[in-house]
């Protein structure tokens, strides 16, 4: 008996979402599930899926390992989570408009100022500037583990520019072409309005000057990033222009597109680039990979930007900790998700606390991602753990702790057959006129036995998300 | 006072460029030391662009030329009639929260050195006594001596050397205030050329730091006073660059010739 929730299995009964999956994988003979696996391989290598790995200077063109074996919530568990992610995009967004604003919040104390104003991703250029629709974070993903039947738990909110959802409309499409008689077998809702949807969303954040259809573009630092694929990907999709920065200029009060048949004014800028790069003018001066002069015009509210610079400092760790308060205060509303339990080192309690248990918690940077820069410490050596305390003495307010949890596992094709390994779920809700999201999102898989830590650049696989139709 | 202003800055390319694009933030802020008579910026083949009001309070214009091009003059002109408001900064207009002026940059990273320096702030009876101390200690502790720095050194360094401009004093004041817990900025703007000799710099800058109950006050370790009426205040920012009153590119490989004049002076009334 393992002491982990497994998502098909309960008390040795298969759980009735699960139900039709039990005999497609045994009946699925070991020759037929390589030759699949095989398959699936050749076809993102073919699509060209790929997913770049930083710092480790490994194959840039390494594929992000797919599994077949499907992760599935019923229609009950998925409108718990869609009303929880929508409350949690609507109180983020609220965030970000008051602390450039008035700051409410800050005054209320509801939230240490310091936390706020001297927070990294704080942009002060923005301050008094209300982007369209009062929305700064477009698409919010909102990282989701789960430790038993019905309790769900936020691990982070990713404001910026989360990255995977071509993973999660691929894997899709992916298991449509090879198991198509699982589609018919079982109801499963659509998530192929995604692209649809964004498109929509962003252009319905088009700024005040914009009095036609708006033209959206997606601007990509360019092919040596690691989501360049997803960049294009989506512009395909959508319909619209993959560009870089320069091909992008400011001309008087707007900005333009450079294209065959001259300059194209642009409206809404889907960006996948950091603050810190969009605008030599505003931010980093040495940036090659941005917009001259771009920041003059979205502050004059002559193009949009999604999401809105200065969005990042409502997804940092350790003000995280605070988006329950964030939802009562803006909201009048009890918070749907829960968070996960988090010790801020930057406090003289949970520093000690966190540094006696150092051996049962995992304990992140504030402002990391990806999986960087973080102890998991009950599967760390000793030395790996006194490695870490001394980092963390040097810079507490630089790392949040949170309880070792015990995350959910589904079935997973692996070496030996199938075997149970852990998930986690990041929904992708798109926050515009409306706000929605497609009933599904990205599963991620920690492939390696016993491993809890699920991101693609640590090892991690993908597979498709069922939400079925009630 | 009524003080008029001529700034002229010359780009000069020695290969036409394609196209530049500028941000100014070239107009006298708007407080009770301050009324502007008449200010024009105008910039040669320039196309005026966006235009705001931002959350600091300082007036942003963003320009754009169309090349190709082998010169642009940016030219400032105009008068002003100032207060001595004994350096407080009142009846500014602005969002953004002190606390966001607690953060250091590169430019004004608080090594030791300036984090004692810092120390003198608590050490006053008073915060305001203790700005101004630490004015002092500033002025102290660099020596004005044009040319021996350069526009990227760092608040740390010049503090180290020994010497620097006003850029560099006023780096080194906000670095170690803040270090001593006292929001501050970096200020831009014009100070008139003085009757007492010292070489002063017309294009001028200072600090500015926040004392709750009073406000935002400037302080001018340069000169060891706060702006007076001799004093025109542009904008503010974090550290120089983030304060500069020109910021801007070109399209283009030729390479950069920069020439400025600014002349501020005491018109009759």
């Amino acid at each position: 008996m393992t002491p982990y929730f497994n998502e098909m299995f309960q008390n040795n009964a298969v759980r009735p979402p699960y139900a039709r999956l039990e005999g497609w994988s045994a009946d699925m003979p070991a020759n037929i599930r390589l030759a699949k696996q095989a398959e699936a391989e050749a076809l993102f290598r073919r699509i060209g899926i790929t997913f770049a790995v930083y710092g480790e200077g490994g194959d840039p063109d390494r594929l992000i390992p797919f599994d077949m074996f499907p992760r599935v919530f019923t229609a009950n568990e998925w409108a718990k989570l869609e009303r929880g992610i929508k409350q949690r995009a609507r109180a983020l967004n609220a965030f970000l408009v008051d602390v450039y604003g008035r700051g409410e919040i800050v005054r209320a104390g509801r939230i240490p100022a310091k936390l706020v104003y001297q927070n990294a991703a704080y942009e002060k250029s923005v301050c008094g500037f209300v982007p369209p629709k009062g929305v700064y974070s477009h698409i919010v993903g909102i990282d989701i583990v789960r430790t038993g039947p019905s309790e769900f738990y936020v691990l982070e909110d990713n404001c910026r520019t989360p990255s995977g959802v071509s993973y999660m409309l691929e894997s899709r499409e992916m298991m449509m072409r090879m198991f198509p008689d699982l589609f018919r077998e079982n109801r499963i809702e659509p998530i192929d309005s995604y692209p649809y949807k964004l498109r929509r969303t962003l252009a319905s954040v088009a700024p005040a000057k914009c009095d036609r259809d708006p033209t959206v573009v997606i601007l990509t630092p360019g092919h040596f990033n690691s989501a360049y694929y997803e960049h294009s990907f989506l512009a395909d999709l959508m319909g619209v222009e993959l560009v870089e920065g320069q091909d992008l200029f400011v001309d008087g009060a707007f900005v333009y597109m450079r294209t065959t048949e001259g300059p194209k004014r642009v409206d809404v800028i889907y960006r996948r680039l950091d603050d810190d790069y969009i605008d030599p003018l505003c931010f980093r001066p040495d940036s090659m990979l941005g917009v001259p002069g771009l920041m003059d015009v979205y502050r004059s509210g002559g193009v949009s930007i999604c999401s809105a610079p200065g969005a990042g400092v409502a997804d940092d760790k350790a003000v995280y900790t605070y988006v329950p308060e964030m939802i009562r205060f803006y909201l009048g509303e009890e918070p749907i998700l829960s968070n996960v339990p988090t010790w801020k080192c930057g406090e003289a309690s949970d520093l000690k606390y966190v540094t006696e248990n150092l051996h049962e918690l995992v304990v992140k940077e504030v402002h990391g991602s990806g999986g960087y820069g973080m102890l998991v410490g009950p599967k760390s050596t000793k030395q790996q753990v006194e490695d870490f305390r001394a980092l963390i003495l040097a810079n507490p307010g630089n790392y949040i702790a949170q309880p070792t949890l015990a995350l959910s596992t589904t079935p997973t094709f692996v070496e030996e057959g199938i075997a149970p390994r852990h998930v986690d779920l990041r929904p992708y809700c798109l926050v515009g006129e409306r706000i929605e999201l497609v009933p599904g999102g990205l599963t991620r898989v920690a492939l390696r036995e016993g491993s809890l830590v699920v991101n693609s650049s640590q090892g991690g696989g993908v597979k498709d998300t069922w939400v079925l139709a009630e | 006072m009524l003080l008029s202003v001529e700034h002229v800055t010359v780009y000069r390319y020695d290969r036409p460029v394609r196209g530049v694009v500028q941000s100014h933030r070239l107009m006298p802020s708007k407080f009770d030391g301050q009324k502007v008579l008449d200010w024009s910026v105008t910039m040669t083949g320039g196309e005026l662009g966006s235009a705001f009001r931002d959350g600091a309070g300082d007036w942003v214009q963003g320009w754009t030329v169309a090349g190709p091009v082998d010169e642009i003059e940016v030219r400032v002109s105009g008068r002003v009639l100032t207060t001595d408001l004994a350096g407080i900064l009142r009846g500014h207009k602005e969002l953004v929260p002190p606390e966001a002026y607690l953060r250091n940059t590169e430019a004004t990273f608080a090594d030791a050195a300036l984090q004692e320096l810092g120390q003198i702030i608590a050490a006053a009876e008073s915060p305001l006594g203790g700005c101004h101390n630490l004015t002092d200690a500033i002025s102290d502790a660099i020596a004005y001596k044009p040319g021996s720095t350069r526009a990227h050194t760092t608040a740390a360094e010049a503090l180290a050397q020994g010497e620097g401009v006003c850029q560099d004093h006023a780096q080194a004041l906000i670095s170690a205030a803040r270090s001593g817990g006292i929001p501050a900025r970096y200020v831009s703007g014009y100070l008139q050329s003085g009757q007492d000799g010292m070489d002063h710099e017309a294009a001028h800058a200072w600090g500015e730091l926040y004392i709750a109950g009073i406000g935002w006050i400037g302080f001018d370790p340069a000169n060891r006073c706060c702006p007076d009426d001799r004093y025109i205040r542009i904008g503010s920012g974090l550290d120089a660059q983030d304060a500069a009153p020109i910021r801007g590119i070109s399209r283009g490989s030729g390479s950069e010739i920069l020439s400025v004049t600014v002349a501020v002076q005491t018109q009759e009334q």
